[in-house]
């Protein structure tokens, strides 16, 4: 276990102490920004240490004056006090020289904010879409049509997030699929959302801006060193926001060609074979094993393994009026989410044959429907129709 | 000749009626300072066990006592009660209290209105509570009540917070209305502006940003209301709105708001430095012009609060320089103050202990200050655990400091007794202790990249938060002492002399100790 400290007060406070007292020690955690790994972010960080220095050093003379009238001018010294109690030319003094040091900030600040904003000249695009509680990456062509896109979810597994099971190195910094891009190419990146308002940031990169429904922010980056970088979600975004990680994978550049040529042709394999399967004849079985798969990774989180909920936050779907009644009607709330609850919007999120099988499986467990297939064409004619 | 016109009004004095009467007819400015100062407290511990519940949660990396549902509705209200129940109302509960003793005036302009804009607060915070116990919890999307987290995904509570702000909105215009009438029409004879003391001014321009930005709070959430009740899209783009128009206006009101919060501190600590100092305010003028301009500055900086929406780079400068200009105002302020100490004769009972822990904390708060509002560096910094660190330094040992402040500097004024010295030293130290172990490690985790409002974090984290949880667990606990401090000041103790401090001015200090039930009928003559 990385910290052997953490199961009491006392440990922790002591782990603490030990950190104070050398931080060299612990090379594993950070105690300051990083420097990151791309022009920009470099400059953030010595913008940053700049103006750290520039406040310890007023922070030295402000408070050596305090210190100093604290021991020199108290009264159990037998001090008089002075009568003095105003100054025009002192004020004028400690008005101009801050302007003075503020400009002196404003220049480099102003400096590294243009280069920021230099978003043209891109090398390739990548669309980042926030949603209750995932990312989606689509990777645009020069047109900015879609080439290829997936959803990139957090893979730490939940026994760890309950205590039952080790923590593994990257708790909660790790995903599925992460987001690849190459270094040495500037990647703009066009961030949106599908719901609420989060935001993307990688701090390697010195990159945060927010991804917001119904609007598009651009970025852009050059990363210099291969490397896998994390971050996190850093806008409040509903229950999970701490549960919705960036991992970003930077290639080599012949690697990324390679990398990004085989998920071209894997997407069009799974396309032919989501193809087969929608035109496969399903049985019941099938159907209810497949939703049973669905389930486990997108449903139990909330509507829990028996189909119980935990009401009245995520309602039981076991018995309901949902399941048992109007197949249309279960449709559109899996389908479109229910607003204004937990329960997503899964029509951009599962495939024709992973949405009919899941609610076949709703239906045949929690519902008790006899006989009622729903096959993945309903699921496509129900689509058309939206 | 004066003072027997005096006595013949004493006569006439009548004292506070009995029982529960007293309280709720109450139009005595004294007596709604009290309850004010009593109401903040309670709100002030209810916030501070939702802080410690935050904070349990986080003591180490793994979901161990609340969900990170109920841990959302808990940094939300946590925020609500401290701003709207705790540290405001606290300051309404001073200027009630002091601000007609400091002009001469023998009450509050409007003291029927200060009845109602005090019993408004009860019963408003109660409903924001009660949201917790709500079908769907309490209010989870922040105190910032960012759209469209708090309308189309809001729980149905959400109703009753927007009422709620309603409520704690009107009560304070109220109070503003009353202390800026009161101050403008009631001083005494001879005490023209630029006489008036630093509390006196402060809140005086403090009252007048929140008749300004209140109704703009009261806008942004009634279209909240219209949003999720009656089907338009001020903040939904899907029906042609913006959700980034909820954050600029929320922030035009959100920013005035933490110099609502931090001016009268200013004032307070003018008052107290200079008191320990043996030795007058340095640079009157130049404090009373700084103030003024932090005030309007207010009004130009908000969107620094939104670096990340994605603003035009003209936008971004405009807000960075303007904001980077409050570092002067404020040094200015910083310097004065440690002129006053300089040379003076100091010594160091507990509001100048709190007063001294203010300049220097809040300083090192307006320095993280001034990285957030380099732009390009807030990306980083931008809401992580860095900005909670910052608002915490300024608000904690800044705005909360000054409060502890002025109840030990006034405490004798108010109940007739000096407070216990030893204990009240031992609160200052351990509140002080408390705060920085609790606050100083934020900036680590933040700079470090962990992101605020986070239930749960990456284990390079851990010990920045089990430090913070023990600090606050510390902070949290030794205001219970200061509770007992003020009780036991109440009940008895060595009596308190009218001047209580020798290096004290004020016209509040020419009535005895404790303060009678009406003081100043006849105002007095300024020399």
């Amino acid at each position: 276990m990385t910290f052997p400290f953490r199961h009491s007060l006392i440990g922790s406070a002591l782990a603490g102490a030990a950190l104070f007292a050398m931080p060299a020690a612990a090379s594993t955690v950070r105690w300051n920004m990083t420097p990151g790994v791309t022009e920009i972010s470099r400059a953030v960080y010595d913008l940053h240490m700049l103006i750290f220095w520039i406040c310890v050093a007023i922070g030295v003379v402000v408070f050596g004056a305090m210190l100093i009238s604290i021991v020199l001018h108290r009264k159990s010294r037998g001090v008089t006090p002075a009568t003095f109690h105003e100054s025009t030319k002192l004020e004028i003094v400690w008005t101009l020289i801050p302007l003075g040091i503020l400009i002196g900030m404003a220049v480099p600040a102003t400096n590294v904010l243009v280069q920021m904003y230099d978003t043209g000249g891109e090398d390739m695009v990548v669309e980042v879409r926030g949603y209750q509680w995932r990312w989606e990456y689509k990777y645009l062509d020069d047109d900015l049509n879609e080439r290829l896109s997936f959803f990139s979810n957090l893979s730490t597994p939940r026994d760890q997030i309950l205590g039952q099971a080790e923590k593994g190195e990257h708790y909660l910094l790790e995903v599925d699929n992460p987001l690849v891009i190459p270094i040495n190419r500037k990647v703009r990146f066009l961030l949106t959302s599908n719901d609420v308002i989060h935001a993307w940031w990688v701090p390697d990169f010195a990159l945060k801006r927010d991804a917001i429904p119904g609007f598009i922010n651009d970025i852009w980056t050059i990363v210099d060193e291969p490397g896998i970088y994390r971050g996190q979600c850093a806008e409040l975004c509903g229950i999970d926001h701490g549960f919705m990680p960036i991992v970003v994978h930077a290639l080599p550049e012949d690697e990324f060609d390679a990398w990004y040529a085989e998920q071209l042709e894997l997407a069009r394999a799974d396309g032919e074979r989501l193809e087969e399967e929608i035109a496969h004849e399903w049985s019941g079985e099938e159907l209810f094993a497949r939703g049973e798969g669905v389930y486990a990774t997108h449903c139990v989180g909330c509507h829990q393994a028996d189909g119980q909920g935990v009401p009245p936050a995520f309602p039981a779907l076991a018995g309901s009026a949902l399941v048992t009644g109007d197949l249309e009607a279960h449709m559109d709330v899996v389908y479109h989410g229910r607003p204004g609850t937990a329960m997503q919007a899964f029509g951009p999120v599962l495939d024709p044959v992973d949405m009919a099988s899941v609610i076949h499986f709703q239906r045949k467990a929690f519902g008790h429907a006899n006989g009622e297939l729903v096959e993945p064409i309903d699921v496509i004619r129900f689509a058309e129709t939206q | 000749m004066s003072a027997v016109i005096d006595a013949h009004h004493d006569d006439h004095d009548h004292g506070p009626a009995k029982g529960i009467t007293r309280w709720l007819y109450t139009t005595n400015h004294k007596d709604i300072g009290s309850m004010y100062l009593w109401f903040s407290f309670i709100m002030f511990l209810a916030g501070g066990v939702m802080a410690l519940v935050i904070r349990a949660e986080l003591f180490q990396p793994g979901q161990s006592f609340v969900d990170p549902h109920f841990f959302n509705q808990m940094t939300t209200m946590h925020g609500l009660v401290m701003v709207f129940g705790a540290i405001m109302p606290a300051f309404v509960g001073l200027a009630n209290w002091m601000l007609p003793m400091m002009v001469g005036a023998p009450d509050m302009a409007l003291p029927r209105m200060n009845n109602l804009s005090f019993w408004i607060l009860p019963f408003a915070s109660a409903l924001l509570i009660s949201t917790l116990f709500m079908e769907g919890g309490g209010p989870d999307f922040g105190w910032t009540l960012y759209a469209p987290l708090s309308t189309t995904y809001g729980p149905p509570s959400t109703t009753f917070v927007i009422f709620a702000i309603h409520l704690l909105g009107a009560s304070s215009i109220m109070g503003a209305i009353n202390i800026i009438a009161t101050i403008l029409n009631m001083r005494a004879p001879g005490m023209t502006l630029m006489k008036m003391p630093m509390f006196v001014w402060t809140w005086l321009i403090t009252a007048y940003l929140l008749i300004a930005v209140m109704p703009v709070l009261a806008g942004a959430v009634t279209m909240m209301l219209f949003d999720i009740h009656f089907g338009t899209s001020f903040f939904d783009a899907a029906g042609g709105g913006d959700p980034v128009l909820f954050q600029h206006i929320f922030w035009f009101f959100g920013h005035p708001e933490v110099y609502i919060m931090i001016l009268p501190a200013f004032g307070i600590v003018s008052h107290v430095i200079p008191a320990f100092s043996r030795k007058k305010l340095f640079g009157y003028d130049s404090m009373v012009y700084a103030t003024s301009s932090i005030a309007f500055l207010s009004f130009i900086v908000w969107a620094h609060h939104m670096f990340t929406v994605g603003m035009p780079l003209a936008g971004q400068l405009f807000f960075m320089y303007a904001t980077m200009l409050i570092a002067v105002p404020t040094g200015v302020k910083v310097f004065n103050w440690i002129s006053t100490m300089w040379q003076g004769a100091m010594t160091f009972e507990t509001p100048m202990l709190f007063a001294l822990a203010f300049v220097f904390l809040f300083t090192v708060g307006g320095f993280s200050g001034v990285m957030l509002a380099i732009a390009p560096a807030d990306y980083q910094y931008h809401d992580t655990y860095f900005v909670v660190a910052h608002f915490h330094y300024v608000l904690v040992s800044g705005a909360l400091f000054s409060i502890f402040c002025a109840v030990y500097f006034w405490l004798p004024k108010w109940t007739g007794h000096m407070y216990s010295e030893a204990l009240g030293k031992v609160h200052f130290w351990l509140s002080f202790i408390g705060v920085n172990i609790a606050f100083f490690p934020m900036h680590f985790s933040g700079l470090a990249g962990m992101p605020r409002r986070i239930p749960d974090y990456a284990l390079q984290f851990a010990n920045f938060n089990a430090w913070s949880t023990v600090g606050a667990f510390i902070f949290g606990l030794s205001q219970l002492l200061f509770l007992y401090v003020v009780i036991q000041s109440i009940r008895g103790g060595q009596k308190a002399t009218a001047q209580v401090w020798d290096g004290a001015e004020g016209l509040e200090w020419t009535v005895p100790s404790p303060a009678p039930y009406h003081t100043f009928s006849t105002p007095p003559q300024l020399k």
